[in-house]
């Protein structure tokens, strides 16, 4: 650890942002707790991946810009979720290859982390000190696991929790169908696929499901509810901060 | 023809944005050419030759084809008679015109029947002679021409192939390699075939069927050198 | 064929309905991917050998020119012939001439994707002249009139009692209450079908994995033996391959062939690999007397330099369709042409145009698998990327879509407006869904709560939180 708390700022994530403020709390206790400074800049909304998968290049460069000015300053950039990690650390240098700022593009993808990987892959912290009682499935999602390459580090967070087994799940790595707005354009072969994938965790014998990206959560828990299962699902930095008490499990009643 | 021929090379060239490549380059691609590079070789088949035998052994079998390993061409008649027992085939063989083949001696196992020739419509079991073998996956290498008709690897029903145990060669780079020293550089047949395993399919249900085709069965007999 | 790739949104609706099409693509999903796996874990030098392939094919299309010249002058030496087409109309035409002058009555064929790409089936029957696919999967879509739905399981779709029903059809040489319910039946009766359409076949046809510079051979990988018998027994063999299948040496295709069917089947090499190098010697006592490659552009010259320039790498293993989430819930019929799965839906634009195939790069969730099991790592979510963004530059795709993304981008640009808005959307969403936890049903998001529960959000936004405690900003 250096000497002087390093400076993070939070990048929250649309979705976190807007359905459950619950895993911010839990980023920002989780890197106070590792000795960071956190603060969050008011003047940041999306990483822009919509406009981007969509092949809006225009808008996406745009709200990157934003991003940048937002972020500037800061010795770390931390979302909780690999998917808008992802696109800042990996995309958003292939959106500026031909542009001016790609200088100021690639500071910004050097800075900004995933929680879990930064975690332990930056500050070396080996465990927490929460507690969950329970049996878990964890849900690599797709950008994590292949852009960034997490997979161990948030099973290495969970292993140091009191109660709670992570149990391997069929089909782990395998999309889940959301897709940003895949699920709202192809809305079938989306439920299709969250169907086989929900299968594999109702067949597992888990009673919780966690995961690092909100986007797949929503859509595991959304099916899993529809099909009547009492599987509940979070957010890894809720059980990993020891804040599960914040809000009910995704689409759980109060 | 011609043509079209000039308008593709125009369009490949138009793409990459350049006109034909300069002398200097094409010396290059040339030299590329004339020293074809072995590149990744997995360790697999790098190994001694007792080693590279058992290795041809185990991976030939892993793709169900069967092996024996004999001590020299005298015992070849025998062993294939007794294949061809134990499996209910009829003891009439069609034999590869080829050296090794013919400097089998047949005529001591009276339960034969030989012909020689080609693979024709009516032949249940053919005999051939290998190339060479390739230990990283079990592979058989067999070079058509007079010697070794196309036909016989895949008509008949059972294929029988022999292949010397010191020409059991660990990667198919070695294989090349021994084409290129015994046929020449340009001296490739009209079809060289590896063959690994016997015929098959899973078309249907994803289930393994073999015999497709091809083969439905692949015997490997391996000869030692004669002891001196 | 006739494309419905432009229908690929109701045509996947019908394949996720169709029960038999589901107990197949299941069996997919536990067959080659997993068999894949377990091969790469035996080869500790896989991810060394995908680099040398990829390098060796990057090197071939920035020389594409030099290598088919000295390709064609090798079949030439050998006594082959070369035909350059540029289009599927030519190569229909050379190929249907050719049999013509060989007075062709039956043509044998080996599964072929460049086959189905330019239709010969169709017009060679058109020729007068009978077209018999031997590949067992090809020969059994061609009995029931159907194209592929796979790269290397062109019948995945099906379920033995498909096949026993068209082979009923079909085979009426046979007695009708012969038993048919067993994979080994079927394949016992197509054999010997298809043994005698060999021993009278005229012309054979195949495709080629690959092309060698160095020899001016062909390439033919099976594991059935049904090219070789192609090749071997007609009086001509007729190979049809598009231009970026040369590779320079016979290394240089082993190298390509190390990884090919280790990716396919998941088998350490497929059982008959074979380099056909023209036609029968003289003292040749089999092979064709006539060998003849017809070299096919059609659309690829345009992909090379473009952004789908790495596309022509792909060796047609199928590996990315056996890996996608997409196309294991809707199968290769859905994607309405000859290419499918995460390589269709990069090179059908391509070939089709991308208004004939605008569904094919949207429908992805951009999950990587692909191009994680790629063996010549191709960047195929960057594809469907690149050509979304083509799509949104010219303005294709449904404008309902395209005035919600400009509204939702001009709200992403305008943070204190977008606090503003989302803050109210929250407490309204939160108030109404939070007892509950979840909504059943939602207006504008039917798609979604369709099949799933939409979480209810808590109420307030993150950002109205940390303000309400005065967390630090900067």
């Amino acid at each position: 650890m250096p000497s002087k708390p390093p400076r993070v700022g939070l990048f929250v994530t649309c979705l976190v942002d807007f359905l459950r403020p619950a895993v911010g709390f839990a980023a920002v206790k989780l890197l106070e707790d590792a000795g960071c400074e956190v603060a969050v800049p008011a003047n940041q909304t999306c990483c822009g991946q919509p406009a981007y998968n969509s092949g809006d290049s225009a808008d996406a460069r745009a709200i990157a810009r934003s991003v940048i000015e937002a972020f500037a300053g800061f010795d770390y950039v931390v979302a909780p979720s690999g998917s808008c990690a992802g696109t800042i650390k990996v995309h958003y240098p292939a959106l500026f290859a031909n542009d001016p700022d790609l200088a100021a593009v690639i500071d910004l993808a050097g800075r900004t982390w995933e929680l879990t990987s930064f975690l332990v892959d930056v500050l070396g912290v080996a465990g927490v000190g929460a507690e969950y009682r329970g049996v878990a499935a964890y849900h690599d999602s797709c950008s994590g696991l292949r852009e960034l390459g997490i997979e161990k580090q948030p099973r290495a967070l969970l292993s140091s929790v009191g109660g709670l087994e992570v149990r391997a799940t069929n089909g782990a790595q395998s999309c889940c169908g959301f897709g940003g707005t895949f699920c709202v354009k192809y809305p079938e072969i989306s439920a299709d696929i969250v169907d086989r994938k929900v299968s594999h965790i109702m067949d597992g014998g888990a009673d919780t499901l966690l995961g690092g990206d909100l986007g797949c959560l929503l859509n595991l828990a959304g099916r899993l509810k529809r099909r009547g299962s009492a599987v509940k699902v979070r957010h890894v930095a809720e059980v990993l901060a020891g804040l599960t008490g914040q809000a009910p499990p995704l689409g759980d009643p109060e | 023809m011609t043509d079209s021929r000039a308008a593709t090379l125009g369009a490949i060239r138009a793409a990459l944005g350049r006109g034909p490549l300069p002398d200097q380059e094409t010396a290059a691609l040339e030299a590329r050419l004339a020293n074809p590079a072995a590149g990744v070789v997995p360790g697999r088949g790098r190994v001694d030759a007792e080693a590279r035998i058992a290795l041809f052994i185990a991976e030939a079998e892993r793709v169900s084809a069967t092996t024996a390993r004999v001590a020299g061409p005298e015992a070849v008649p025998a062993v294939v008679a007794r294949f061809l027992r134990e499996h209910n085939l009829p003891s009439t063989v069609k034999l590869a015109p080829d050296p090794q083949v013919r400097s089998i001696p047949w005529s001591q196992q009276s339960a034969l029947t030989v012909t020689e020739g080609h693979g024709e419509k009516d032949d249940v079991v053919g005999v051939t002679g290998a190339f060479c073998g390739v230990a990283e996956t079990g592979t058989l290498v067999l070079l058509s021409g007079p010697e070794s008709p196309s036909t016989l690897d895949f008509l008949p029903d059972t294929h029988i192939a022999l292949v010397p145990a010191a020409r059991i060669f660990g990667t198919y780079e070695e294989a090349w390699e021994r084409v290129r020293a015994e046929r020449g550089a340009d001296g490739l047949p009209r079809a060289v075939h590896w063959i690994t395993g016997p015929s098959r399919t899973a078309d249907i249900e994803q289930t393994l069927l073999l015999g497709a085709h091809g083969p439905r069965r692949l015997h490997v007999v391996i000869v030692d050198a004669r002891a001196p | 064929m006739d494309s419905t790739a432009h229908t690929f949104k109701s045509n996947a609706l019908e394949a996720l309905g169709d029960t038999r099409l589901q107990d197949a693509l299941g069996r997919l999903g536990h067959g080659f991917p997993v068999k894949r796996k377990a091969a790469v874990e035996r080869m500790p030098e896989f991810e060394a050998l995908r680099d040398a392939a990829r390098d060796i094919k990057d090197h071939v299309l920035g020389h594409l020119d030099f290598y088919l010249e000295r390709f064609e002058a090798r079949v030439h030496e050998r006594g082959g012939h070369v035909h350059w087409c540029a289009d599927a109309a030519a190569a229909r035409e050379t190929i249907v001439g050719i049999c013509r002058a060989a007075g062709a009555r039956t043509v044998t064929k080996a599964k072929s994707m460049i086959g189905e790409e330019i239709a010969i089936n169709e017009h060679l029957a058109a020729a007068g002249i009978e077209p018999v696919e031997t590949d067992l999967g090809e020969y059994i879509i061609q009995l029931r009139r159907e194209p592929p739905s796979h790269l290397i399981a062109p019948a995945i779709h099906l379920a033995k009692g498909d096949v026993a029903e068209a082979f009923r059809n079909e085979h009426k040489q046979f007695p009708g209450d012969r038993p048919l319910d067993e994979p080994r039946n079927l394949l016992d009766e197509a054999r010997s079908v298809l043994r005698e359409r060999f021993l009278a076949a005229d012309v054979g046809l195949t495709g080629a994995n690959m092309l060698i510079a160095e020899t001016g051979s062909i390439v033919l990988v099976t594991n059935e033996g049904n090219a070789d018998l192609t090749h071997t027994l007609p009086r001509v063999h007729v190979v049809v391959a598009s231009i970026e299948k040369v590779v320079p040496t016979l290394e240089d295709a082993t190298a390509v062939l190390r990884v090919l069917a280790r990716s396919a089947t998941g088998q350490e090499m497929s059982v008959y690999n074979t380099f056909v190098t023209g036609p029968r010697r003289p003292d040749d006592p089999d092979g064709p007397d006539e060998f003849h490659v017809v070299l096919l552009d059609n659309g690829r010259s345009a992909m090379l330099g473009s952004e789908f320039h790495d596309m022509l790498r792909c060796i047609r293993c199928g590996a990315c369709l056996n890996h996608c989430p997409v196309y294991r819930s809707v199968g290769g019929h859905a994607y309405g042409w000859v290419y499918s799965g995460p390589m269709g839906k990069v090179l059908v634009p391509n070939l089709i145009g991308i208004e004939n195939a605008g569904d094919l790069p949207n429908a992805s969730t951009l999950c990587g698998r692909c191009e994680e099991v790629c063996p010549m790592r191709i960047p195929l979510p960057r594809m469907l990327r690149d050509w979304r963004e083509r799509q949104f530059d010219r303005g294709l795709g449904p404008a309902p879509a395209r005035y919600a993304l400009k509204a939702w981008a001009f709200l992403a640009r305008r943070p204190a407006l977008y606090r503003r808005v989302t803050a109210l959307q929250a407490a309204m969403l939160g108030a109404l869904g939070r007892r509950r936890g979840a909504f059943r049903h939602m207006p504008l998001a039917g798609g979604w709560t369709a099949a799933r529960d939409l979480p209810a959000p808590q109420g307030r936004t993150f950002q109205q939180m940390w303000s309400d405690r005065g967390g630090p900003r900067s």
